[in-house]
Parts: C-alpha cells; structure tokens; sequence
C-alpha cells in the first residue's frame, strides 16, 4: 500500500464531513433558494465522470499502442468510475430539476451528454462483464471510441435544441458560493485519486493472484 | 498486394457469397419494411401521420437494419472459420475493414432504396423534392454507421454474446449520427424546406465520419490482434 494512501483517507473524510457544513454556510440562491444546494454535490460528482471517462480513453489508447496490462487496470477504473459518479449526477439531476424547472426530465444538453457518456460506459462494462476472454482489448476500442464520441454529442444535443425554445438556468455564481462549490469539486477529485489508487491495486493482486494460480498448476 | 487490391478482393468474395444466397439482403430489407410498418401503427392516427415523424421512422429503419446487416456479415465469417484465414493472410489489417465497411455499405443502400419510396408512400413525406441532399445526408450517415458498427461488429465476433452486445455498444455511440440524419432530412420535410440547416447537419456528418473511421482504421489492428 502507498504511503500517501492513510493521510490521503483522512483528509477526503475530513473534507466531506466538513463539506455540508460549508454548503450550509454558504449564502441561498435568490431564485431557486434551498434546492439550489444539491448542487454542491451534483456537479462534481459529473466532473468525477468526465474524469473518469477520460482516463478511461487515455489508458485504453496506451493499452493498445503498448499492450501495458497496467494501462487496463486504469481502463477499467476510470470507467467504473464513470458508471457510479454518472448514477449518482443522473440521480440528483432529475430531483433538482423537479424543484427547480418544474419538471423531472429535460432534453437540455448537458443532461443529454451526461445520459449518452454514461450509457456508452454502462456498455463498456457490459462488454467486460459478458464479453467472455479477450474482451479487455475490445472495451479498449469502446473506451476511445465514447471518448471521441462526446464532443458530436455534445453539438449535435446543442443544435437539436436550439430548435426548441430554451431554457437557460445555469446558475451563476455568486462569491460565497463559489469557495464552496470549488472545495467540493477539490473533494470529489481526491476521492477519485484515492478510489482510482485502490482500485487498481486490488486489479493488479487479482493479476497476480490468476498468473500465481497458473504457474501453480504448470 | 497492394491496399485497394486487397479491399476489392475481400468486398467482391463478401458480395459474391451474398448474391449467391441473397440471405443478408433479403431478411434485412424485410426486416427494414416490417420495422417501418410497425412505427406506421405507433405514429399514424386517423389517417393521418403525426407532425414530421417521417424522417425519425426513416433513419430508424436504416439503424436497426443496419444492426441485423453488420451482425450477419461477420456471423458469417465466423460460422465457416473463415475470420481467422482472413486475419492471417499477409495483407494490411485496415485493408479488411474498409473491404468490409464498403460491402456493409452496399448492403444498406438496396435497403435503402426500398425504405426511402416506403416511408414517402406511408407518411406522405415529400422525400424526393430536394433528392441530392437528401441522398448527402443518407450516404454521410450511412458512413459514420458502419463505420463504427464494422469495427464493433468485427471485434464482438470473437466476443460472448455478441448479438446483444452490438445494439448496446453501438447506438450510443451513433447518437450523433441519428440526431443529424433525422433533423437534416426532417429541415428537408417541413412545410418551408431549410436546406441550410440540412448542410449544417450534413457537415456534422461529414466530420464524424472523418473522426470516426480515422479511429478504427488505428484501432482495428491492435484490437484483432490476438
């Protein structure tokens, strides 16, 4: 285990448990008022994803150019990463929106991109999961390929609606609020260190383990 | 050999085993007309088809055919053994793909021929009034599908479950490629045409196609590679 592993524990816990303290403190939101907060938590956890999804299509890019089996043990990572962050952003999405528009569910661009990324990675671990042996290099092409995929999402969602009438409701940010939102994101990116640390430690013991396992039965 | 020798060998086996049988085209084109008679009974009422549904119904039919087609393609190469003699001949791997991308692309142009008039004839859509365009936005899609759906549909054919997995891979990826083709041919279908927004659309196409097909000719070596 890296020795950076315990102190860095300890600072995300201390982080988080004074990070609803923080978001109390922090000044309401004139027009959407308490709901507003949700936000705090909502918005990293969709940087977590995109984060996620990045390191996803970067470790996959090297694990196919150098056939690393450490690039893969990122790969997988970062894309369950964006699996579980994009639950948790498509979750507390849809209850914000309900307070705040009205409505559970809209096709606005940053939902839609959101819904697309995360179902290609949902994908790339199905794949994984059922694609039987061999199947580490096929998600690689999924990894690169959603990777590439979000900026043409992202302007196609956008032309798409602006055929529509729109619906701006990005809040801007007020100065009391953005320390807040910024020790937030500061939060949920050392806990994704920190999950990416141990997650690939435990892919690289069950490496071991499955190679000892073999020389074993030579 | 060189690059386009190889490409036009492999497409010509590919069409040649095709027409012999006829087996992909035919079950695909029927599968296409079914595909759009059943949208027929979701989206037309009394008579008449609701708003611009036309254009969706369309390139539906093109997606979901396109699936059937790219999963028969490769399950043929697999069921004879052949895919590995093909990955061991001493050519360039890229070379494989585009052959098949292209024979792919054959394929959902005669589904393409029959859907288009279809849908035109079912939803009163007025699909040949700006034909060239029309015809753009089609092939530019048609593209930017296969040519991920080859690389996907090639590398599930090793691959477990590889008949569920194409569709959930694929789609998510191609949601570009839907959202452009069904609102460039939908500025086509509206009462005042707007072509301008069907070029905008059709230049969105054009650079997926570019990216994409950039990508698998990279990645379609490393990840058939055993």
């Amino acid at each position: 285990m890296p020795r950076i592993f315990l102190p860095l524990t300890l600072l995300v816990a201390a982080m988080f448990a004074y990070a609803p303290i923080m978001i109390a403190g922090a000044p309401i939101e004139s027009t959407m008022f308490l709901v507003q907060k949700i936000f705090y938590f909502h918005v990293p956890s969709w940087f977590v994803m995109f984060s996620g999804a990045f390191l996803c299509a970067g470790a996959s890019v090297r694990y196919l150019a150098k056939g690393s089996r450490e690039a893969d043990h990122y790969a997988v990572t970062g894309a369950e990463l964006a699996v579980v962050f994009g639950l948790i952003g498509l979750i507390t999405g849809p209850l914000w929106a309900r307070k705040a528009w009205g409505v559970w569910w809209e096709w606005d661009v940053k939902l839609t991109l959101a819904l697309v990324v995360w179902l290609t990675f949902v994908a790339y671990m199905l794949l994984r999961r059922y694609g039987g042996p061999g199947s580490e290099k096929l998600a690689a092409g999924v990894g690169i390929f959603g990777a590439a995929n979000i900026p043409f999402v992202y302007y196609s969602v956008n032309w798409w609606r602006t055929i529509h009438p729109k619906t701006t409701v990005v809040p801007t940010l007020g100065p009391g609020m953005r320390g807040t939102f910024w020790f937030c994101v500061l939060a949920f990116m050392l806990l994704m260190v920190l999950i990416v640390a141990a997650r690939v430690r435990l892919e690289r013991q069950r490496a071991l383990v499955d190679e000892l396992y073999l020389n074993l039965e030579d | 050999m060189t690059f386009l020798r190889v490409v036009w060998l492999v497409m010509r086996k590919d069409l040649l085993v095709e027409l012999r049988s006829r087996e992909i085209l035919y079950t695909t084109v029927f599968f296409a007309v079914s595909c759009v008679l059943v949208f027929a009974f979701g989206f037309v009422r009394e008579g008449q088809p609701m708003g611009d549904v036309g254009a969706g119904i369309l390139w539906i039919a093109v997606a979901f055919s396109g699936t059937l087609a790219l999963g028969r393609a490769f399950e043929r190469e697999r069921q004879s053994e052949t895919l590995r003699a093909l990955l061991l001949a001493p050519v360039d791997r890229p070379a494989l793909y585009v052959a098949k991308l292209l024979g792919v692309m054959t394929l959902m142009a005669a589904v393409q021929v029959v859907i288009v008039p279809l849908v035109a004839l079912f939803f009163q859509a007025p699909l040949f009034e700006h034909f060239l365009m029309l015809a753009a936005l089609l092939f530019a899609g048609t593209v930017g599908f296969t040519a991920v759906g080859t690389m996907f549909a090639a590398m599930l054919s090793r691959a477990r479950s590889r008949d569920v997995l194409l569709p959930v891979l694929l789609y998510p990826i191609t949601v570009p490629v839907i959202i452009a083709g069904v609102r460039g041919t939908a500025a086509l279908l509206q009462a005042e045409p707007d072509p301008a927004a069907a070029r905008a659309w059709l230049s969105l196409l054009v650079s997926f196609d570019v990216v994409f097909i950039t990508l698998a000719l990279w990645t379609f070596e490393p990840v058939m590679t055993d």
